[in-house]
């Protein structure tokens, strides 16, 4: 295994496993955002106060209908643009934004959007009567969501939020184009220097493939805990 | 602004002068990618559900690798690692097909997007209820018949749902093509960008027209799902 | 809006109640509720001491539910006022709700049992019975669970029910944990709504029987019921709901001896 780390990859084995790691801590950092994102956009969504739910739903609306891609690219260099003119005005120095914060507040702020849709189709789908009993038996509003709502919602949340965090995944990759160093620039990179670009991209997948499984298979240990307490229809 | 929408309008929408660019190669890619995916993905997710296991291994290892790993990394095995085999480029017809950047394109979407596919179709061939299989089965429907006259329309029509979800992502998706250089609407954002330093106002047209597609995407499966799904709720249509 | 205040005669002693005192334990006057224009409750009030049994019969859409679920704000009544043991409450200024702290202890003291049951279906029988006294009232853990395992024995189920999930209960042994749940909280008063109109036949019975020795234990109890039989047999007073007012009301030998015309009809209906 190390003589194929030292020499089949031709020396690139340590750049690889820095691009891996630098894509695992976008996602997962882009994936703490916009959960937290996603939470308060349903709870807004669900708000009985116009303020809270128009542009909640705006939010998800208008992020939804445009590609990841266009919408890294139009957030890293406008963000960029619009920093530059206001440090300029203030008179501080230039600020960059380097490509990994801008891709995890991007994707942090897209995927925001789609998780707000999970959790909102799963508030919806706790049965009333749970919270009813909660409420009538005096507990506070935050005893109530911590106790009853929220490992409920779990319950109906997970199959869409796991289904979600493989596409926030699968959508680091874009964000080599705007230059992260991530695993598929790694990647380019080696194929270019050695000319086996079909190798070292092939590796890049086998990589991310890897995430992807064992990402399946915690999410479907977490579907087993959550669904304690509840009776599978006789098949 | 104005200036934008009149050097690159045109581009935006429908040509460059090169050929096809903008919303219309969108467009193309877009259609071109949904026909082939779905005509592939019907024999194979037919392989998929089969209790054969010689038909199903092969097709489950595709979806799975197809699945497991970003569209980019695909795009870019197909643009760039495939033209760097000899095989390639000895082979005089994958050479001429490879050399395209369409080509390539094309094939890394169409590939993708008939992954998804078939997973969807598997999953609501699954969910046909057994009794409409048994009562076809015990009127002597079997074989070929059975599975273009009720599994494959059962199945498309619960499918709708999920798989208007996955035309939408293969719009959304297209906008990869520019990495390729084919002159879809964000590469001409990106050259009206590099030419005017517009930045918000290129790149929020280009968002612009992909909203608008995706309203227009939504508008149409609700028609279809009304048309097509009333059969699961009666009460409602 | 003109409320009618009602004051109840007692014509006959509860079963093996305790010493009957004069102070009401929950007074309610003059509840109003709205649903957008239609209006439910016109003005219904009640008075129970302590050891009362009430049972609060009427067609369906004639308020007794929603009088219930006022009581213990999980409706807002539009107008009217609640008492408890003296001290009325005190509806914040400009809203029609208490302040949050006088709630919970409305509620602490109020324990409700549902028509669906409404366990918590991810949490053990045990649990179920537990999390209220543990976090509302601040139990500890240890003293909590030998309390729910007295009250589970109480209501007639096994030990080990308690590490069950509810979903794996039938519907009779489901409402009976709701109602040791309903207990653990050791109410002054229990609200029970329409507690089998949703079991099946022949589990109402196990049902009837735990909330009877609970009235025959001297429990104050409000009980919205179709069961005319056991109301008969628990009740010390019944009151009738008509379209959201008080059309009769007295001992449970109303049931027998009818004086409106009202209540003749929905009992003579119930017969059929």
């Amino acid at each position: 295994m190390n003589d194929f780390f030292s020499n089949g990859l031709q020396g690139f084995g340590p750049m690889l496993v820095q691009g891996t790691w630098m894509t695992v801590k976008l996602a997962l950092l882009a994936l703490a955002l916009s959960l937290f994102l996603g939470l308060l956009g349903a709870c807004a969504k669900l708000s009985r106060s116009p303020l809270l739910r128009v542009p909640a739903t705006l939010y998800t609306t208008l992020i939804r209908s445009v590609p990841d891609l266009v919408l890294i690219l139009l957030l890293f260099y406008s963000l960029q643009i619009w920093l530059n003119d206001l440090t300029e005005s203030l008179g501080w120095d230039y600020v960059e934004i380097d490509p990994f914060s801008a891709g995890v507040l991007t994707l942090g702020f897209i995927y925001g959007a789609y998780f707000t849709e999970n959790f909102r189709g799963a508030i919806l789908s706790v049965p009333a009567g749970q919270l009813e009993a909660a409420t009538a038996y005096g507990l506070s509003r935050s005893q109530r969501f911590r106790l009853v709502l929220f490992p409920q919602l779990m319950r109906f949340a997970l199959p869409g939020l796991g289904n979600n965090w493989l596409v926030l995944l699968k959508s680091t990759a874009l964000v080599s184009i705007i230059g992260l160093a991530d695993l598929v620039k790694a990647a380019q990179n080696a194929g270019k220097t050695t000319n086996e670009m079909l190798f070292f991209l092939s590796i890049a997948g086998l990589v991310y493939l890897l995430i992807t499984t064992l990402s399946n298979c915690l999410l479907k240990y977490l579907e087993r805990r959550y669904n304690n307490g509840i009776r599978e229809l006789a098949r | 602004m104005i200036e934008l929408l009149q050097e690159y309008g045109q581009a935006y929408l429908y040509s460059d002068g090169n050929g096809l660019s903008g919303l219309a190669m969108t467009l193309w890619l877009f259609v071109v990618s949904m026909v082939l995916g779905l005509v592939l993905s019907l024999p194979l997710a037919l392989a998929r559900v089969s209790r054969k296991m010689w038909l199903r291994l092969p097709v489950q290892l595709y979806t799975f690798v197809f699945r497991g790993t970003p569209l980019y990394i695909q795009l870019l095995i197909c643009y760039t690692g495939l033209y760097s085999l000899e095989v390639v480029r000895d082979h005089a017809l994958l050479d001429q097909f490879l050399r395209n950047a369409l080509n390539c394109t094309l094939l890394a979407f169409v590939l993708n997007t008939c992954a998804y596919t078939v997973e969807i179709f598997a999953g609501a061939i699954h969910n046909i209820p057994h009794g409409e299989m048994e009562a076809a089965q015990a009127y002597g429907l079997r074989g070929w018949k059975l599975n273009l006259f009720l599994v494959l329309p059962a199945a498309l029509r619960r499918s709708l749902p999920a798989y208007s979800n996955e035309l939408i992502l293969m719009l959304h998706a297209t906008s990869l093509a520019f990495t390729a250089t084919v002159a879809d609407i964000l590469k001409v954002a990106r050259d009206a960008n590099a030419a005017t330093f517009l930045t918000f106002q290129a790149f929020g047209l280009a968002a612009l027209l992909y909203m608008l597609l995706s309203f227009a995407l939504v508008g149409l499966f609700r028609l279809a799902e009304r048309r097509w799904m009333r059969f699961l709720n009666p009460a409602r249509g | 809006m003109p409320f009618s205040a009602l004051s109840v005669p007692v014509t006959e002693t509860t079963p093996t109640a305790p010493t009957l005192t004069t102070t009401s334990k929950l007074s309610v006057e003059g509840l109003h509720k709205y649903y957008g224009d239609h209006q439910v409750l016109k003005g219904v009030s009640l008075e129970a001491r302590k050891g009362d049994v009430i049972s609060l019969i009427g067609a369906s859409g004639s308020g007794k539910s929603t009088f219930l679920r006022c009581i213990n704000f999980l409706e807002q009544p539009d107008a009217g006022s609640i008492t408890l043991d003296g001290q009325t409450l005190q509806m914040r200024p400009g809203t029609r709700t208490p302040a949050p702290a006088q709630l919970q202890n409305l509620r602490t003291r109020l324990a409700m049992v549902f028509q669906h049951f409404n366990l918590w279906s991810h949490l053990t029988v045990l649990e179920n019975i537990c999390l209220a006294p543990r976090k509302v009232l601040g139990i500890s853990a240890k003293e909590a669970e030998a309390r729910a395992r007295i009250y589970l024995d109480k209501v007639g189920l096994p030990a080990r029910a308690a590490e069950q999930y509810p979903a794996f209960l039938s519907g009779g042994q489901q409402q009976r944990v709701a109602i040791a749940r309903a207990l653990a909280m050791e109410p002054e008063i229990m609200l029970f709504d329409e507690p089998t109109s949703a079991l099946d036949p022949e589990l109402v019975g196990e049902v009837l029987k735990v909330i009877q020795t609970l009235a025959e234990e001297g429990r104050t109890m409000l009980m919205v019921t179709h069961e005319m039989g056991f109301a008969r047999r628990v009740s010390s007073q019944v009151l009738f709901l008509h379209q959201g007012l008080v059309e009769e009301y007295g001992s449970a030998e109303i049931l027998d001896q009818p004086q409106s015309e009202r209540l003749r009809q929905f009992l003579s209906n119930r017969l059929k």
